[in-house]
């Protein structure tokens, strides 16, 4: 198709993709995002291919393998759009009914819907299922519905309608207003209004003019991936939103900095790109405005502190990834010396959102100071694992156990960790805390770009301080003596603690590092990287004391401070103990209760995991 | 030209726009401790020795190297918190050194030594996990021990950004961060040129001169300021003379032409000054045999010889070869006498060094 000349050839380019679009009869999405992927929903998608090539219906049918849906869960997924029926852990084999039941007829496949744990009822409907019903799907629902590797889909969508109007009915000036008014906070952690930051950037002076958009999408909080799942379901959204960002600034040149983790993203970027410019959408003179702009992906090493602004533009310019003091910011000297504005990926995505919806009705979306939607990953400890996007201001029990369907087996919830690592363990109480940038930081913790790790009564929180600490230790880029020997001693405090060789002035070298690093560091991987040791010590700290002076891990996770024992009145001496032991540590008589010689055992615990009886216990 | 007034210590301070704190403190007198700043080079900021509190900035602690002063703005550059941290991070270096100063070359020349010193931290309250590397010592000239360094990247940076050599960069991350030549070459199988800068910077004895070692301690030797021969740049370097001998030779920091920085020459060129082929006086050729002169008899010698040429020649029969070790006014002079004396342009001189 030839290239897009004005807005109008866009508008008309629209409705005849959308008289195409309306012609099929059906319209099927699996997700194939890279959670589903790993259920096989490739073969999923490829067997429904050929039974509809083979029903000679591929004319009638209208395909889509999708990004990521959201409920990782319970993949693969599929989506029928006539209808509205939502299946859920399809196999291949199970493809064929699903054809002909309801994708030719309406009838619904009982057994391939979702279960609801609560009362066992079937649920038809995405909608209806409490993992969608409570959230706001503002961007995420796109990934639902258009194939990212087909900008048609998300030009139909009305996908670049908002760059339309940026270049045509509006000033770069008035852009900055909208996002401003909007009230959009970057949702990559630190959460500085993006208005404010583009309106340095436009002001900044350039020695030759040349400024740059950056779309940070080097994601690295263990567990995250909404960032990536965002590229991968959906990359004409950030790109649109990047073009917009630099028409606003006076950019005309982009990067998207995205982790070589990432090869699905990298991929549709890179082909989202080329459609785009094959379109007039990007490149030279963009829908007959004049603006020229074009994006490269430079894709990167997958260190966690190339996160960093400064550091990222470091690894850009083929540095070694580290950050440097600022100011000066990368808004007044950023990538080779020039003025930059650096966003993330679902921060960019906000953007052709605010100006579709209007700088008003989205401020309508949170709280007062946090506006919008925030998307986070739920793993953990949840019965929901998945992507949610929920609006700013939802309380963390909303997510936890409505959105989530809380814990898994009934356990207990302990505590949720936001903010990645450098984030904080949130406790039971502060569970009615309402999700804001605001409020996450007074209780220690942070927005973050979106991590979000539920832990049950079954988790050591010395354990976790200690798990974090080894990721920041192992992440730290060295440059600055706090972050790299701070981090390293607090490990082997933690690491002394958890053997049970702590003692009480463990915790106070402990304490005194942890504020003198969040004080002294050079960026803020290093400077939050205390969070989840202060957080934990904060609604936590007689666990820790009780680790040091009664050498007792009251969760049983911490090795050195556990013995395994059986239960002689539970256990029915069926052996199963007995043979996986890995170093011969349990004995007993056939129907006779077993037991564990302590000096022997290793404490791996996978006794535990096999009992029948559940009569293996940590003490 | 403009300039900013700021407060520092509660001191008002005058200083030129562009500045650092740093610098303008050291213009009104103040004296921020610092590990990984050294004037030659661009900031870095990564020791956070320099750390000062700086009143309504975000997280309140700025590192001076690197952050420009400015109007109005109000410093503070020693209270009880900033001390603190400032032993923290000793104390961090320290648990990670040898701390084996009683045979460390670099004793009383060492930033951190000075540093503990000054905040009186004489243990560490952190033990761990301690890096045992091995010393380099893969030329004749320059010996690395990275147990010793503080990762200030002084020498990656001199190198780069003052050579223009990059032999330098650092390697691995967090803990396990350690400077180093490209797959760990010896020194000699990179472009370096042995010129000493990274002896030079280094804040600690983990980079030495292996000429100079064992040979005198810093307070052991008389330095000497003296213009470098080599060349006719005029660089002043310090000799550093025991018992009457040159042991070592440094630049000093922002003085003369060199501004503390110094060609391989210069640093390590001072092997002549005692060595038995050195000629101390002129020699004379007589009946074929090289013999002791006064230079009033040389210099005798050199004038006859030349006239009686001229004379009987002319002034092109003679010709003048200078030597780029001359300083451009001794060049000058030598021309002029060609010139304007013997009357020749037979001028020349060897153009190296």
């Amino acid at each position: 198709m030839a290239r897009i000349e004005t807005p109008a050839d866009l508008e008309q380019y629209r409705l005849q993709l959308r008289e195409k679009f309306g012609k099929y009869q059906y319209a099927v999405s699996v997700c194939g995002g890279t959670g589903c992927r790993a259920y096989d929903c490739i073969n999923v998608f490829e067997t429904l291919r050929e039974i509809i090539d083979k029903k000679d219906m591929s004319h009638t049918v209208n395909l889509r393998l999708t990004g990521c849906q959201g409920f990782c869960e319970m993949g693969p997924l599929m989506f029928i759009h006539k209808n509205g029926i939502f299946y859920v852990r399809i196999s291949p084999e199970a493809v064929e009914r699903i054809v002909e039941s309801s994708i030719l007829g309406d009838e619904v496949v009982e057994e391939l819907l979702y279960k609801s744990p609560a009362d066992g009822r079937r649920i038809v409907h995405q909608q209806e299922i409490p993992f969608y019903n409570k959230q706001r799907r503002f961007l995420l629902a796109m990934n639902r519905d258009i194939d990212p590797l087909n900008i048609d889909d998300y030009i139909a969508k009305g996908g670049y309608g908002s760059l339309a109007w940026a270049l045509f009915e509006s000033s770069s000036e008035e852009i900055i207003d909208i996002i401003e008014r909007a009230g959009l906070r970057g949702r990559g952690g630190a959460g500085f209004p993006t208005g404010r930051k583009w309106r340095i950037a436009r002001q900044a002076p350039s020695p030759d003019g040349i400024k740059y958009v950056i779309c940070n999408a080097d994601e690295g909080d263990p567990g995250a991936y909404m960032d990536r799942s965002l590229l991968e379901g959906n990359p004409h959204q950030v790109i649109e939103g990047m073009t917009i960002g630099a028409y606003a600034i006076g950019a005309s040149e982009g990067y998207v900095y995205v982790r070589h983790e990432y090869p699905l993203a990298v991929h549709h970027l890179l082909e989202a790109l080329d459609q785009a410019r094959e379109k007039g959408l990007l490149g030279k003179n963009i829908l007959g405005s004049g603006l020229d702009f074009d994006i490269k992906v430079s894709v990167g090493g997958g260190a966690f502190v190339c996160g960093e602004e400064t550091g990222l533009i470091a690894s850009i310019e083929g540095k070694r990834g580290m950050p440097r003091p600022r100011p000066p910011y990368p808004a007044n000297y950023g990538l080779w010396g020039r003025p930059t504005n650096i966003n993330n990926v679902e921060t960019w995505q906000n953007v052709p959102l605010i100006l579709q919806m209007g700088a008003d009705e989205y401020a309508k979306i949170g709280t007062e100071k946090s506006k919008g939607t925030k998307i986070f990953s739920l793993v953990g400890k949840i019965n929901n694992t998945g992507l949610v996007e929920v609006p700013m201001g939802i309380t963390l029990r909303e997510i936890v156990y409505e959105i989530g369907g809380g814990i898994p087996r009934g356990k207990a919830f302990k505590a949720v960790q936001t903010g990645g690592p450098s984030g904080g363990c949130i406790p039971a109480h502060l569970l009615d805390i309402p999700v804001d940038f605001e409020r996450l930081q007074e209780v220690g913790s942070m927005m973050g770009s979106g991590g979000m790790i539920v832990m049950d009564e079954n988790t050591c929180m010395v354990d976790i301080a200690r798990y974090f600490m080894e990721f920041l230790t192992h992440e730290s880029c060295g440059k600055c003596v706090p972050c790299r020997l701070g981090t390293k001693r607090m490990l082997e405090i933690l690491t002394k603690i958890c053997d049970g060789q702590g003692t009480n002035e463990n915790l106070e070298a402990l304490e005194s590092l942890a504020a003198d690093i969040k004080a002294s560091s050079l960026c803020a991987l290093g400077g939050t990287s205390p969070n989840p040791v202060l957080t934990t010590l904060r609604y936590f700290r007689d666990e820790y004391e009780e680790h040091i002076v009664n050498k007792r891990c009251p969760a049983g996770i911490c090795q050195a401070l556990i013995t395994l024992r059986i239960d002689p009145d539970t256990c029915t001496g069926c052996g199963a103990c007995l043979k996986i032991c890995p170093v011969e540590a349990i004995s007993g008589e056939k129907k006779q209760p077993h037991s564990i010689d302590p000096e022997v055992c290793i404490r791996c615990k996978l006794c535990i995991s096999r009992c029948p009886k559940e009569a293996i216990y940590t003490e | 030209m403009k300039h900013i007034s700021l407060t520092i210590d509660g001191i008002e301070v005058i200083t030129t726009p562009g500045r650092t704190i740093l610098e303008a403190a050291a213009e009104a007198g103040i004296r921020i401790p610092t590990l990984c700043y050294d004037p030659r080079l661009e900031p870095y900021g990564s020791c956070r020795v320099c750390l000062v509190e700086v009143e309504g900035q975000g997280r309140g602690f700025l590192p001076a190297c690197a952050t420009p002063a400015d109007e109005d703005m109000v410093v503070r550059t020693d209270t009880e918190k900033l001390r603190g941290i400032r032993r923290t991070i000793i104390e961090l270096l320290l648990s990670d050194h040898p701390n084996d100063c009683m045979t460390c070359e670099s004793a009383g020349n060492c930033e951190l030594q000075d540093l503990a010193y000054e905040y009186g931290v004489r243990k560490p309250r952190f033990q761990g996990e301690q890096h045992h590397h091995e010393a380099i010592v893969d030329n004749p000239i320059i010996e690395r021990d990275y147990n010793k360094c503080v990762l200030c990247g002084r020498c990656v940076r001199i190198c780069r950004e003052v050579q223009g050599v990059g032999v330098y960069d650092f390697a691995n991350r967090g803990f396990e961060a350690v400077p180093g030549t490209p797959y760990n070459r010896p020194l000699t199988e990179t472009p370096c040129e042995f010129c000493g800068q990274c002896v030079s910077t280094c804040p600690t004895g983990a980079i030495v001169s292996i000429p100079s070692k064992g040979k005198g301690r810093s307070w052991q030797v008389r330095k000497v300021r003296t213009t470098c021969a080599y060349c006719g740049c005029g660089c002043q370097i310090d000799l550093h003379v025991r018992d009457g001998r040159i042991v070592d030779v440094s630049s000093p920091l922002m003085v003369g032409p060199g501004e503390g920085n110094h060609c391989a020459k210069g640093r390590y060129g001072y092997g002549f000054v005692h060595h038995s082929d050195r000629l101390t006086t002129p020699l004379v050729r007589k009946e074929g045999e090289l013999v002791p002169a006064t230079w009033e008899e040389a210099l005798g010698l050199v004038a006859d010889r030349i006239s009686k040429a001229v004379k009987e020649q002319g002034p092109d029969s003679v010709a003048f070869l200078a030597s780029a070790r001359c300083t451009n006014e001794e060049n000058y002079l030598f021309q002029k006498l060609a010139r304007a004396v013997v009357g020749t342009n037979n001028v020349d001189h060897c153009a190296r060094l």
